[in-house]
């Protein structure tokens, strides 16, 4: 197999020198949604017999300036020399392909010095922006599912997950809980029939990194998929991705088939008795079957309402067997894990968080779109040296991470590194990966009543804490953003959260209250104020009604 | 009880072949039922109360659950939606961003709320959870087609031109 | 319940009191079995369990999370906590939430006295609601000849529904929506006169803990639930 990879691998090398100058035209959702498409068409028409070759790309960071092209021009030295242009339209590319051979095009010049592109270290994002999401050879060719082969046939099961264990890999979809010790779990339970979920229902609002490695490396994904069940001894697996998603759908739809035509899916793969085979389930909009049980439940086919655990599904999953339920990212370590080895990736990050974390940056921020950044890395470098500080010179307030399950971090705690347990300590949580900047002009209140009203509609109506509790929290919340609280309702509602974090069946509802919680703790003037803004009417409170008996 | 019945679509409209070919692909499995349900909403745009009786009896999935299901999820639909959909984003960088000024700007100048369906049945007006164009925002999904940073003046002139498809 | 030859008894505390339990036995039953009183809403014995009232959460020592009692297993050297001051606290705090989410009028209902609802506020002395009413409009659907479901007094326990679907088999009763917006459907939220698969059994109105489900024609307080003929039955069939 390694021979046959080697063979794809020289081909598509030497196709790739062949043309002098490589076009790379990022065709991920944000981009396409500013016309790359059509740019790439143009690119494609401008060609005209020179030696280049026009090609396809996923996500290459810097969303908020795109259609981005990078050109990649082979010196005659061997070397090479790449460009980046930024919000590039059809009507450049004449203008581009006339440049190939001259000095560069600068007013569509994306400077790719600064720390943006410098001070990223990508692991997951190794190939976006590189490879044609496309096409398996290409994939193949920057080393891809030589991890998957090595990991079937010079490896025993229990090999792949030691590595695993040693790399420190932690589950990147919010909770943090130890890869290996989830994969030891599932491998050692009982019965011959077990199952690997990859968890790609991203459904935190801000959060779009799943969505872009999907978009821009689906093969990366199959491959930890498929070393996930090799190692916990699954055969079948199941993608549930968001129906929202509907371009990564289609890629991935594409490279499970590229995948099963050179036999690295399907039936006794490279020649070995592990067989394995991927689904695609679709979700249809419910941000609660990010839970693993409420996604299992969605899997079968019924309301996605989750269940208490334990027990937990690598014991009890889907369909009553032991299943193994990643999210996207931590699958996308999984294959460079077992290529580079379980220490090269524990060397990267933080005493207890190891290796590199992938952020979507968003909201009052120069430089929005997709970075990964070593675990450790500080929210003022995050915030101010790669993402470019705020627009206009604004002020940062502060960032909200993990979503609705998060909090929001003042900047005064910005040296803090980011790992899972600071931002624990400051009352948020790594969640996902979704960093939203926050100016001044933010009211803190209305970022809270934001989110509560994302998890009262989210709810899934099963417990009572949840399903009623975050009614009021909301109710109470809207009462002071506009001036009518009192000093009362804070009390309720510090009361409430409580309640509701401590007696909630599942993540959502437990979680539900962070960001109130946050702000309470960093910003609480904010609700004074606004309260004493309610022109003296404190001596109204909750009204207390008697139950007939 | 009547393991091999054969049972016949609401109507003889061809697209119910796809609704049939995606319950075979799944062995008319019971739990196929959101991925049949996601065909039905595909080919019709909603899922209307004839539907939801072929897909239960289909499957084999009592009635009580099949409704549950389709009103659970968001993206299921039990009216028909507006010739054209408009779907804002209410994530939170577009929320941030000035998306809550959009859509009262869509109420002024339409009279509807998210959820809700013009009275000419041009145009539906929807929300989103994150369409993960955060990069974007404000972004709205214009009858499938992402468009970011929104400002009201390119809102208002999207939402005019269909309106007028309908007046001219 | 069927008792296997060689269990093996787990031996544990529940609120200091030693108790022995079978393999797989919960909480809930094992405290009912030794007089430890744990209130719930959503249990039903016969039926699977919800796990989703919440009152019946219990502290067990060494973990910090609340889990609830009618699911969790017994284990060896458990101790088990049913009364703290913080589990009596929350409990009260749900049973209000619960009772601002809909109508309870008590005065006017049928059940008014026999009502797991009203003695469960004053099982756990909840006098007043603390929180403010969410005062829904929900309609009644009395299409039904023989019984009427009234959505002002549903608590959600899905009792009916898992009575409907696990001992009845008639599958007729649901849940639609999500969130705040859940309601008890028949069909396909059709009115309940209505429904071709209701067999009008009328086991969900003797289960249900409210005036939620009654029978036509009966006044106020006049509602009185069988709450013995589900035990019966079960006791009766064979496995």
């Amino acid at each position: 197999m390694h021979e046959r990879f080697d063979e794809i691998t020289q081909k598509e090398l030497a196709d790739n020198r062949a043309a002098q100058h490589v076009v790379k035209v990022c065709v991920a959702a944000g981009c396409l949604s500013s016309q790359s498409a059509e740019v790439k068409t143009a690119l494609e028409q401008g060609v005209n017999g020179r030696s280049c070759k026009v090609k396809g790309v996923g996500c290459l960071g810097l969303c908020s300036e795109g259609p981005l092209v990078a050109i990649e021009k082979h010196l005659p030295d061997g070397s090479s020399q790449n460009i980046m242009y930024q919000n590039v339209t059809p009507e450049d590319a004449p203008a581009i392909m006339e440049s190939l051979d001259k000095e560069p095009v600068a007013r569509l010049l994306c400077p790719t010095d600064v720390p943006f592109f410098q001070r990223q270290q990508k692991i997951v994002l190794e190939n976006s922006g590189e490879i044609d999401p496309e096409r398996i050879e290409e994939y193949i060719a920057a080393d891809g599912y030589r991890a998957l082969i090595t990991a079937v046939t010079e490896m025993a099961p229990f090999e792949v997950i030691e590595q695993i264990t040693r790399s420190g890999l932690r589950g990147r979809g919010g909770g943090g809980y130890p890869t290996g010790l989830k994969w030891v779990t599932v491998a050692k339970a009982p019965g011959p029939d077990k199952f690997v979920i990859c968890n790609a229902d991203e459904g935190d609002p801000g959060a779009f990194m799943d969505r872009a490695v999907l978009e821009s490396d689906p093969h990366r994904v199959l491959e930890g998929m498929a070393i996930a069940a090799y190692a916990t001894g699954a055969n079948e697996g199941y993608i549930y991705v968001r129906g929202e998603y509907p371009l990564a759908i289609a890629r991935l739809k594409t490279a499970i088939r590229q995948a099963q035509r050179m036999g690295l899916l399907g039936s006794n793969i490279a020649g070995t008795t592990f067989s394995f085979n991927i689904n695609i389930r679709l979700g249809a909009g419910a941000f609660v079957c990010g839970e693993e049980t409420a996604l299992i439940a969605s899997i079968e086919g019924r309301r996605g309402q989750p269940r208490p655990r334990p027990p937990y599904p690598a014991e009890y999953g889907l369909w009553g067997k032991p299943t193994l339920i990643n999210n996207v990212e931590t699958f996308a370590n999984v294959p460079t894990i077992i290529r580079k080895g379980g220490d090269w990736y524990a060397s990267i990050g933080t005493a207890k968080s190891k290796g590199t974390k992938v952020f979507a940056l968003a909201g009052s921020i120069v430089n929005t779109g997709l970075i990964e950044v070593p675990m450790g890395t500080s929210l003022r470098d995050i915030v101010y040296e790669i993402g470019g500080g705020l627009p206009n010179g604004g002020v940062c307030k502060a960032v909200q991470t993990g979503g609705p399950s998060g909090g929001c971090i003042p900047a005064s705690y910005f040296d803090t590194p980011v790992d899972y347990e600071s931002l624990k300590e400051l009352g948020s949580i790594m969640g996902s990966g979704g960093m939203i900047v926050m100016d001044e002009s933010a009211s803190m209140v209305d970022v809270a009543r934001f989110f509560m009203e994302f998890c009262m509609t989210e709810s899934c109506g099963k417990c009572v804490p949840c399903r009623v509790g975050t009614v009021h929290m909301y109710n109470i919340l809207s009462k002071i953003y506009q001036g009518e609280g009192t000093p009362r309702d804070v009390e309720l509602l510090e009361k409430l959260c409580d309640m509701v974090s401590v007696t909630s069946l599942c993540g959502l509802g437990q979680s539900a209250p962070n960001p109130v919680v946050s702000t309470l703790r960093y910003f609480r003037h904010e609700y004074d104020e606004l309260i004493a803004g309610a022109n003296g009417s404190q001596t109204a409170v909750a009204p207390t009604t008697e139950v007939a008996s | 009880m009547f393991p091999n019945e054969k049972i016949d679509p609401p109507s003889d409209d061809k697209r119910w072949r796809i609704v049939q070919a995606t319950m075979r692909r799944n062995g008319f499995a019971r739990h196929s039922l959101i991925e049949t349900l996601h065909t039905v909403q595909e080919s019709f745009g909603f899922l209307d109360e004839d539907s939801l009786r072929y897909v239960s009896r289909s499957l084999r999935v009592p009635l009580s659950a099949v409704y549950g299901v389709s009103t659970f999820y968001h993206l299921f639909s039990l009216k028909p939606a507006g010739k054209h959909t408009c779907v804002m984003c209410t994530g939170t960088a577009c929320y941030i961003k000035g998306i809550p000024k959009l859509l009262e700007q869509i109420k002024e100048e339409h009279d509807i709320s998210p959820g809700q369906t013009t009275a000419d049945g041009e145009l539906s007006l929807l929300t989103a959870r994150c369409v993960g164009s955060c990069g974007l925002a404000p972004v709205g999904v214009f009858d499938g087609e992402v468009v970011g940073k929104l400002t009201p003046e390119l809102l208002a002139a999207r939402l005019q031109l269909w309106r007028n498809g309908n007046h001219a | 319940m069927k008792r296997q030859a060689n269990v093996r008894i787990k031996t544990l505390k529940i609120d200091g009191i030693d108790v022995g339990a079978r393999e797989g036995e919960t909480i809930l039953e094992l405290a009912r079995e030794n007089g430890i009183h744990i209130p719930t809403l959503c249990h039903l014995d016969g039926v699977s369990d919800w796990g989703g009232c919440r009152l019946c959460l219990i502290e067990i020592k060494g973990s910090n999370r609340l889990v609830p009692a009618c699911m969790a297993q017994a284990e060896e050297g458990m101790e088990v906590f049913t009364k703290t001051p913080r589990l009596v606290t929350y409990r009260k705090m749900i049973l209000d939430l619960l009772l601002s989410e809909r109508n309870h009028v008590c005065a006017v209902c049928v059940s008014n006295g026999h009502c797991d609802l009203q003695s469960m506020a004053q099982e756990l002395g909840n006098t007043h609601v603390g929180l403010p009413y969410l005062n829904p409009s929900l309609p009644v659907d009395a299409t039904h000849p023989y019984f009427i479901m009234d959505h002002n007094r549903c608590i959600l326990c899905q009792r009916c529904v898992r009575v409907c679907r696990e001992i009845e088999g008639a599958q007729t009763k649901g849940a639609m929506g999500r969130g705040i917006e859940v309601r008890i459907i028949h069909d396909l939220n059709e009115p309940w006169g209505q429904s071709l698969t209701c067999t009008s059994c009328g086991k969900c109105v003797q289960v249900c803990p409210t005036g939620a489900l009654l029978q036509r024609g009966k006044a106020v307080g006049e509602m009185v639930k069988r709450r013995d003929f589900l035990p019966y039955l079960q006791m009766m069939r064979e496995d």
